[in-house]
Order: structure tokens, then sequence, then C-alpha cells
């Protein structure tokens, strides 16, 4: 019988949402605790700062570049590798249970497993898919045809149309305000907290345990769709947080003309976003206006987001009681991750997009090795990867790493794997492409831009953490820092993976 | 806001080939994954989608010379749409099959050029399957 596996992740969660990180808004005792007993990463960095291609990194342990999903809209290949499958080749149980998103969502031809499956039942034909023999899935409310939104239509048919509409009648990101301050994705939901899909994705992981023998090794991918937006909780629970006493981030200038003067030091796309004159991508509402976001808004979005992640620990906290109960909390390893960042009001912005900075890079990483491996608890301050989970996975369940597997072992307290970890963007949208090379390290966030529509190549970031740990000064012209910045490009270079050929094709927005 | 995007594939077959099926609209359901089924009426086809939605379209241009197949979906969820395939004869024995979506949403154009994308790719794959 070997060591047990639970992989928690959640989705567009910011490294400073947890208590243990320095959060002061939301309270998250379970997580918190798993920290007190395990390794926490302080510079966990994801290789997208999207939903699909992040997601892909998780399972396949490879970069964007190799794995070909550049971009949200392009489904992973189904013959993809997948440490999920590995473990299932060991005699592992294996179940994805929450969000997937490997493949698009906006699916009218029904071409995709993760949509049709419901239809069917949690097992996929042929045994699994993707390595996963049980599969229950979820995102963010009640449209679609994923298992969370049929069984909400089917057994609360009247709270299906509580939640916030993720799209507007254009299929494009909502804009929509709600809440006390009308802010985009901002919704007063009436529904019940245990109809809602985080306590619903906890509810299902723990039946998917119950339904396991005692001695069965296990993999469970659990993966709450929240805190991303739509910012709409159990309106029963928003007493928790008010949203008039939530300070105003440290990333977020209120003052206009310092915003914006910081917004202009970057490169362009930056300004012209906020300016509401370019969309480059499908992720954020493209009929609002950042300009327009005021400090009131940023302070309920982030409440709303607060609430979220309680919910989130406590929904955790369930299924911790539940595995404790079936008597494996001694052999059981958790991880809890998040796929990619949100900006929640830095440089006076929402949402995502090709920005490299840490509001979306630094995420939340927590490893509790099982108890009975006798782990030493820490904090690892080098930059690790999501692209690191998949080989760490292996690695618990006794796997030799794959070939196929391009990061390393989590790295324990004073160990240092790697100097920098990489992250890439390449989007195409209607006729705007943006394409980002990032390499982060202890020090330094360096982004080199590639030829697109906008660049010709030459532009970049770079940020000194030590000195400007909020990224407003970009090093990148200073002449000061050219010897760094030479180092960086070559440290990028020394990181760049192998492609994927030929590229895949964008086949849906999201 | 429309958009417009086009998908392409080389197929090592004539080009008078492709179009034998291509060029026949109750037979898209054959290549096109998604679509369980169309039925043809003078110039107007119906198709119904595997998430069980039945979508009203006009053949707009069906030219077996330039072999180019022209339909609107008609629905409300669009307020513009043309969608064009073309055969193009590349002079070896292969062709170059585009198809192409404008639409209003522009999201509805990525979401039908990209299923028409994986389309191609398996119609190549019928066509010099059966070489």
């Amino acid at each position: 019988m070997g060591r047990k596996i639970l992989l928690v992740t959640t989705d567009q969660q910011r490294y400073d949402t947890l208590g243990v990180n320095g959060g002061m808004i939301a309270r998250t005792p379970v997580i918190d605790g798993l920290a007190s007993q395990g390794l926490r990463y302080e510079r966990a960095v994801p290789q997208s700062v999207v939903c699909m291609p992040s997601r892909s990194t998780i399972l396949t342990g490879q970069h964007p570049s190799t794995h070909g999903v550049w971009m949200n809209g392009v489904p992973l290949p189904l013959d993809a590798p997948s440490v999920a499958a590995l473990l299932r080749g060991s005699g592992y149980r294996t179940a994805l249970i929450g969000k997937a998103h490997f493949e698009p969502f906006l699916d009218p031809f029904m071409r995709f497993t993760e949509n049709s499956l419901a239809a069917t039942g949690t097992a996929p034909s042929g045994g699994s898919h993707r390595g996963f023999e049980h599969l229950e899935l979820a995102t963010h409310g009640s449209a679609g045809q994923l298992h969370y939104a049929r069984w909400l239509r089917a057994k609360h048919p009247e709270a299906a149309g509580w939640f916030y509409p993720a799209l507007d009648g254009d299929l494009e990101v909502n804009a929509a305000g709600g809440g006390e301050t009308g802010a985009p994705q901002v919704h007063v939901n009436h529904v019940p907290r245990d109809w809602y899909h985080t306590d619903w994705v906890a509810d299902r992981t723990i039946a998917w345990l119950d339904s396991l023998q005692p001695g069965d090794d296990w993999f469970a991918w659990m993966s709450f769709p929240d805190p991303h937006h739509p910012w709409d909780p159990p309106q029963s629970e928003m007493s928790r947080v008010d949203w008039r006493q939530v300070p105003l981030p440290a990333g977020y200038p209120q003052d206009k003309s310092e915003r914006e003067a910081i917004l202009d030091a970057k490169p362009r796309h930056w300004r012209m976003w906020y300016d509401g004159k370019l969309v480059s991508n499908f992720e954020a509402p493209p009929k609002w206006v950042p300009a327009t976001l005021t400090p009131d808004q940023v302070r309920e979005v982030n409440a709303r987001n607060a609430v979220e992640c309680e919910l989130i620990d406590e929904a955790l906290g369930r299924v911790m009681a539940a595995i404790s109960a079936r008597g494996w909390d001694g052999d059981v390893d958790v991880i809890f991750t998040t796929d990619h960042g949100e900006f929640q009001g830095d440089f006076g912005l929402l949402f995502k997009g090709p920005y490299h900075v840490e509001s979306l890079m630094r995420l939340p990483l927590i490893w509790r090795p099982a108890p009975s491996s006798r782990p030493e608890p820490g904090v690892v301050s080098t930059p690790v990867g999501l692209v690191d989970l998949a080989p760490t996975i292996a690695s618990i369940a006794g796997i030799d790493q794959p070939g196929w597997m391009q990061g390393s072992v989590l790295s324990k307290p004073g160990e240092t794997t790697r100097h920098g970890v990489l992250t890439e963007w390449d989007s195409e949208l209607y006729g705007v492409d943006v394409h980002l090379r990032t390499v982060s390290t202890c020090e330094w966030v360096c982004t080199a831009y590639k030829p697109g529509t906008l660049y010709d190549g030459s532009e970049g970031e770079l940020y000194n953490l030590l000195e400007d740990p909020l990224q407003r000064v970009n090093l990148w012209d200073d002449p000061a820092r050219r010897a760094d910045r030479d180092d960086l490009l070559g440290l990028l270079r020394d990181l760049r993976p192998p492609e994927r050929k030929p590229r895949l094709d964008l086949e849906a927005p999201v | 806001m429309r958009a417009s995007v086009r998908r392409d594939v080389r197929i090592e077959r004539m080009a008078s080939q492709v179009w034998e099926l291509v060029g026949d609209p109750a037979r898209i359901a054959e290549w096109f994954d998604g679509i369980v089924s169309a039925t043809v009426e003078g110039s107007r086809r119906t198709v119904l989608t595997g998430t069980g939605i039945s979508m009203p379209e006009t053949i707009v241009t069906n030219d077996s010379l330039q072999r180019r197949f022209q339909y609107r979906i008609d629905t409300p969820l669009l307020r513009e749409h043309l969608s064009t395939i073309d055969v193009f004869d590349l002079g070896d024995g292969s062709s170059l099959v585009s198809y192409a979506a404008d639409a209003d949403p522009a999201a509805m154009a990525l979401v039908i050029a990209g299923a028409a994308g994986a389309a191609l790719r398996h119609l190549r794959d019928i066509l010099e399957g059966g070489r």
C-alpha cells in the first residue's frame, strides 16, 4: 500500500489570499494548518497565466510550448501525457472532481468528452479519460453541460437562474456590474450554500472516496472553480466580510495620475487595455473599461473573493475530516495550489491577460507530505513551477520520473533545483497577437516580448523584486541594469522547452 | 463586434474528389464532427448538432466550377453569418481546402471555424484513408 494523493486546485487565486501567506481578509485555517505541517512555497510560478495551458501543465508536467495548449480554446490532445494515467497504470484509483478545462467549454457541437460525459455518467468510455477513471465536472455557474450544472438544473431548477451569466449574449466575458458597487462580474446570488459548486465539489469528492476500498491507493484531483469570477458566492455568506472595511491592496495606486504613469512606463498594451482601446485576449470583459474601476469596486470584489476563499477552506476541511474518518490521514499527501492569479485591483485592473507580474504569477502552493513520511515542515523561498507538480506526484507514488516530464520534484527548504522558472504567453484573437516569455528568479521578473501586432520584439519588462516588490518600475531600458537583463535573457534562452509542431489549432474562444 | 476566422488543410487528393464530398450539402455529417445529421430542401439545409440544437441554414453558393460552397446560419444567436468553403486544385494531385467563418458576434466565428478546423482534419483523414 502506497501513499494516497489529494491534489487540491482552485482557479485564479492570488498568493496573498491565504492567511498563512499574510492575507488579512479571508480566514483559511485548514490550509494554514496544512502549511504548518508541511512545506509552504513563497515563489510558486505558473507556466501560463490562463486556465487551459496552466491546467495542461499540471497534468502533463510540460510547458505550454511542449504540450501544445498555447492559449485558452486550444484543446489538449487526447494522446498528451498525463500523470493521472501514469498513476493509474501503477494501480492507483484516479478521479478528477470539479473544474477540468483541458478542453474548451464553448462546444455547441459537443465534440469534447468533458462536455459530453455528464449525459452518460461519470465513467468515461474506454475506462478512463486522460487517466481519470472517474470524472464529475463543474465550472463557474449553472450554464452548460457539465455534471454540476445538470445536477443543479435537475435537483434545484429554481436556482439555475440565480447565478451570474459568465458570458453575455455575444458569448463574450460579461461586463455587467452588480452588487452594491456595480463592479463587473459581481452579482448577488441567493443560492443556498450547500447547493453552491464549492460544496458540491467537496461532496462529490467525499462520495468518491467513500466508494473506495480501505487498501486502495488513490489520486484525487479536487478542483474548485472559485475564486475565479464571477464573484457571486452565496449571499447568505456575505456577512463574513464587510466590503466597506476591506483595505485597498498595496498594488492599487489610488491616485489616478500615479496609476496611469505606472501603466505608461510599461509596454503599451497595458495602458491600451486600461483605456478600453485594446482587447487582446478573451479572458476579460471586452465591454468593460478598466479605467472606470473605483476603489469601492476593488473592495467589493476582494470581499467576495475572500468569502469564496473561506468556503473553499471549509470545504477542504470537510474532505480532510472524511479522509480521517477512513483512517487514511497518516498516508495522504495533500498539495494545494491554483492555476494562476488575478489582478484584484493591482495597477487599477481586474481579471487577467498578457501581463506577467506577480498579481498573476505568484501562486499559493502548499505541500503537506503524508505524516507517515515524517516530513520536516518548512518554507521554500526559491522559485518553483506548476510544471513541478507532476514529477512530485509521481515521486510520491514511488514512480520514476518519465522523460516527458520537464519539471523536478518540488524542492525542500535549502534546496535549489532551478535558477529560474519559465512562463509563456501566446494569444491570437481577431487580428491581435501577443507573445511573451518570462523568467522568474529569486530577485527578478524579466519578460521578453516577441514580435506581434503591437511589438517588434525589442520590448520587454524587467522588475527587481527586492527593490520594487509591486513591480512598478520597469528597468528594461535602464542602462545600469543591462548586464542583469542580458544574464536573464540568457537564462530565458536556456529554459526554452521543445516546441510541439505543427502548432495546434485554436478551436474555441475558451 | 464581428470577426472573420479561417482554417485550412492540404489533402493529398484531387480537388474533384474532395469536392464530391464537400460540395454535397447533405453529406456534411460524414466529415464535420459534432453535426449529427443534415437534411436539404432546395436552398435550405437543417443540421442537428451534438447538443441537440437544430440549426436552419440558407445555402448561398454551391458552385462546382469554382468549387465554392457558402451558407448562412439563420438563428437569432447570430446577427450576421457567412461561412465559405473553398477547394483549390494545387496542380500536383493534391488540394487545399479552406473554411472561413464571418460572424457577428465575433465569438461565434471562432466557435464555427474552430470546429471546422477539426472537421477539415477529419475530412483529410477520411479521404486520404480511402486512398
